[in-house]
């Protein structure tokens, strides 16, 4: 980690005021972002990936984003302009969303899209952009660039369009990538490949990385520091490598549900949750 | 049961029969709706209008025909709230009781087209290749033809009337209502809980009804109410160029037609009938614009 | 209980032509799961669609498939739809959006004509371990562990004998995905069911399956048992590749990695 964090967030909240009431998907999560890769686990609903859309602007209308701090490079992006937004948004912060079926046009092929994403941020001609779009369809692994350049997303399997969302994202160089779980529908090999791929890019270039995730493993093999978040909130922070010395019980739930190579067909444990887990933090804060 | 009580069973987190999901559904919705106040409008004017053309006979003097030449031309007063025209009928009562035609062919017109285009559509859209072709190339032949001027042609060929004006405007409709519920179904096609249903051996019909119409239906209503202003135009117009409702039918657009003559000495003979369009057909728009935001998938109504 | 001999799939046709699925030969018994592993793309979905007749008009299929002694025609007999059921990949595409888990649930048992379908559909919920409560729920009030438990629920209706599951738990958190693990593992003692599940997860098709099948480029490479594969004892290169991955990320280990295939 160097000195000056890329991204720093400050007690977070994010209120959805739905007709039927307040929901809280993210309160009060602060965490600072370097050069690093830092992940983010949690079980569905904990708020993973509110927490990624409200520092890129992009939680859903009817949405309320509260923070004491939410800063990149020194732009306060919660009170930023549309333009700036725009700017940082692809050019600064990506974020890879985590259902690529739904965040890609289903009438508009994989290859205009990618080149779209490119020419917004560079101006580039077509023919530059066409030959860096299957460039990066080749960085990200996939086998016939060409073919699925043409392709429509419905006709891409699930794991190449996520593949495909990844190029989008990776194509304008930004300097922090929010990857929601990016891999999630890819085969082993090929999710290892692909996370190879971004690892070195972030490297070379510096980049920052939150990869939010429920795969601990994975996590805990990719990444430099973790987070674990429940209920909106983190329970806890720990460095990767020590992810199996955790000591919250929620985290120690997490990797004992976990089903294994070598173990046997017995009924896997499953989580346990404790409201006092929440109601502990509350009281601290 | 005290509004409270009802609140909450709308409200309820767990529901206890399907008419109580379905009621939730529609009440969320509701809830939806009303924080847009530009929508509420428009609900109003409709409301409103629906008011007005069933209180008719209680809220007019006359039935409207009755003529009185002593009042010709009467200019907007306390005795004619808007004037009279030229055969000295009260123009208001007019206005009140042609909403009851605008109405007529609003709800006959939608009526012939939705299932239309809505059949159109999705069996164009679900089953692609030939029939699709086929489909599409017969909708669009009826999309490349300027509304106006095949409804006059329709009417030409049929004779003058409301009914064949209705029936013009129809034909005329239904093509964008069956794009946009292929449009739909194309996307709905690939979906996996079409599928999954298929998996489960329910019949092509049975896809088409029950699983691809009901998410169709939502675009097909919101494109329904933002396109009733031209409807209601159209039969204006049609009505204006002696095509559409003969005298002494109240239609609105016959009326502005009559009074045109007059638009300089007296102008609100024509003027008001074209107010009257104008609010009604802003009605719809506002209404449209509302129920498009409810109807957004993301919305999860 | 299931046999695939030399079953083809191509999508599109001439220039376009994409051999998805080369020649793949299986056979599962009754009783039994089979796991089908591969790298994306590799043509696993599609197979398990080819069994289940739903690439009619999308693709052209060849080959011979026999399920419990029926050899499958082009159009899926009633009795074939009631006995073989699919649980997809993803829990929030796979339920239609505007209906509720009763309207969902009823579907299959009013097709198939059969009786107490008010019954069928409490006991279907409970048996996947979710209350009467869920039963007039929409899709969007329930999480998606839940939907992905109403996707089993619904695919048990009609009372299969076979059960295909694509990726029934890359969708779910680990928590969730240990619920559904054990509930398929219930409910294949309880019912004897026969499953052919599809997954990238290694230790998902140890823990559920006895035998697995790699597949690769639209073709099988090797077929093991699963005693094999946890003693990481395999002949293919691409199988130990996918082993090593398994173990989580290696910088190192990934320059490693060969392309296989094309
Ligand atoms: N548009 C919305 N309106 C209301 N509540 C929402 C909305 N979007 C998300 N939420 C709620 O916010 C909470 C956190 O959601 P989030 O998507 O961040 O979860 P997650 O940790 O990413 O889970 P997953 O692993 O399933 O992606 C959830 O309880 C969810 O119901
Ligand atoms: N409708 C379609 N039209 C054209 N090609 C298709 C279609 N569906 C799938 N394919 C192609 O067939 C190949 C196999 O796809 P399939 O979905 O079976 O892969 P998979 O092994 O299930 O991968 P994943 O693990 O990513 O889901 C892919 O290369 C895909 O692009
Ligand atoms: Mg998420
Ligand atoms: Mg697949």
């Amino acid at each position: 980690m160097t000195d000056s964090p890329l991204l720093s967030v400050e007690d977070l909240h994010v209120t959805y005021h739905t007709p039927t009431g307040p929901v809280l998907a993210v309160k009060g999560v602060s965490f600072e972002l370097g050069r690093e890769k830092l992940g983010i686990v949690g079980e569905s609903g904990s708020g993973k990936s509110q927490t990624g859309r409200a520092i890129l602007g992009l939680t859903a209308p009817g949405g309320e984003v509260r923070a004491s701090r939410l800063e990149f490079q020194g732009t306060d992006l919660l009170h930023a302009d549309k333009r700036t937004m725009r700017r940082i948004r692809g050019g600064g912060i990506s974020m890879i969303m985590q259902d690529p079926k739904y965040s890609l046009n289903p009438v508009m092929t994989v290859g205009k899209q990618i080149e779209e994403a490119f020419l917004v941020h560079s101006n580039d001609s077509k023919r530059e952009a066409r030959r860096r779009t299957l460039e990066m369809l080749r960085a990200v692994q996939i086998r016939e660039p060409e073919r699925v350049y043409r392709a429509y997303p419905h006709e891409v399997s699930g794991g190449m369009g996520q593949r495909i969302m990844i190029a989008m994202m990776m194509i304008p160089e930004p300097s922090i990538i929010i990857a929601d779980e990016p891999t999630s529908a890819l085969d082993v090999t090929v999710q290892l490949q692909v996370l190879a791929v971004l690892d070195d890019m972030i490297s070379e270039r510096g980049m920052g990385l939150i990869f939010i995730s429920h795969d601990l493993n994975l996590i805990a093999s990719f990444c430099d520091r973790i987070l674990i978040m429940y209920g909106g909130q983190v329970m806890e922070e720990c460095r990767a490598d020590e992810l199996s010395q955790a000591k919250h019980p929620y985290t120690r739930g997490l990797l004992n549900c976990l089903p294994r190579l070598d173990g046997s067909q017995d009924e896997l444990a499953v989580l346990r949750r404790d409201p006092a887990w929440l109601d502990i933090r509350e009281k601290i804060s | 049961m005290s509004i409270l009580a009802l609140r909450s069973w709308l409200l309820a987190e767990v529901p206890g029969s399907k008419s109580q999901a379905r009621c939730q559904r529609l009440f969320i919705g509701w809830l939806a709706f009303r924080r847009n106040p530009v929508a509420v409008i428009g609900l109003l004017i409709i409301v409103s209008l629906i008011l007005i053309a069933a209180l008719a006979p209680w809220i007019t003097a006359n039935d409207a025909l009755e003529l009185d030449l002593g009042q010709r031309l009467q200019p907007p007063g306390s005795e004619h709230w808007l004037g009279t025209d030229e055969l000295g009928r009260d123009i208001l009562d007019r206005i009140i009781w042609g909403s009851r035609i605008t109405l007529y062919i609003v709800g006959l017109v939608s009526i012939i087209v939705v299932p239309i285009g809505l059949f159109i559509g999705i069996v164009a859209g679900y089953l692609g290749g030939w029939v699709d072709t086929v489909l599409m190339r017969l909708t669009d032949i009826f999309l490349a033809f300027p509304r106006l001027i095949l409804a006059m042609a329709l009417v030409a060929a049929l004779g003058p009337g409301l009914e064949n004006a209705v029936l013009a405007i129809a034909l005329t409709t239904w093509s964008p209502f069956a794009r946009i519920a292929r449009a739909e179904a194309l996307t709905i096609r690939n979906s996996d809980f079409i599928l999954a249903a298929r998996m489960q051996g329910v019949s092509t019909a049975g896809i088409l009804t029950r699983h691809v119409a009901p998410l169709c239906m939502s675009s097909v209503i919101v494109r329904l109410t933002l396109d009733m202003a031209g409807i209601i135009l159209t039969a204006a117009g049609l009505g204006f160029l002696g095509l559409g409702a003969q005298p002494p039918t109240p239609e609105w657009g016959a009326m502005i037609s009559l009074g045109r003559q007059y638009l300089i000495d007296q102008w609100w003979v024509p003027t008001m009938p074209g107010i009257a369009i104008l609010i009604v057909s802003l009605g719809f728009n506002l209404l449209g614009d509302g129920l498009r935001d409810v109807f957004d998938p993301k919305s999860g109504g | 209980m299931i046999d695939i001999q030399n079953l083809n799939v191509v999508f599109g046709h001439g220039k376009q032509a994409f051999h998805a699925v080369r020649q793949v030969s299986l056979a599962v018994e009754a009783g039994q799961s089979f796991g089908l592993v591969g790298e994306s793309g590799s043509g696993k979905t599609t197979v398990l669609r080819a069994l289940a007749g739903l690439l009619d008009g999308v693709a052209s299929v060849s080959g011979d498939m026999t399920v419990d002694g029926e050899s499958l025609q082009q159009q899926r007999s009633k009795s074939f739809r009631q006995r073989v059921q699919m649980v997809f990949q993803d829990p929030y595409g796979s339920l239609h959006p505007r209906h509720t888990v009763d309207t969902i649930l009823s579907e299959p048992a009013r097709v198939h004509r059969l009786d107490r379908i008010e019954q069928r559909v409490v006991a279907a919920l409970e048996e996947v371990g979710l209350d009467a409560s869920f039963r007039f729920r929409y899709p969007h009030q329930i999480s998606g562990g839940q939907r992905q438990r109403v996707s089993v629920a619904r695919a048990l209706i009609t009372d299969p004998r076979i059960v295909l599951l694509d990726e029934p738990t890359s969708a779910l958190d680990v928590s969730v995905q240990a619920e559904v693990l054990n509930l398929l593992m219930r409910l294949k003692r309880e019912h004897g069911l026969t499953y052919v599940l599809v997954s990238h997860n290694l230790a998902v098709v140890a823990h559920v399956c006895e035998t697995l099948s790699v597949m690769q480029n639209g073709a099988i490479v090797e077929t093991m048992s699963v005693q094999q594969l946890r003693e990481h004892n395999s002949t293919m290169p691409y199988t130990r590749q996918l082993l090593t991955a398994s173990l989580g990320y290696d910088r190192g280990a990934i320059d490693a990695f060969e392309e296989f295939g094309s």
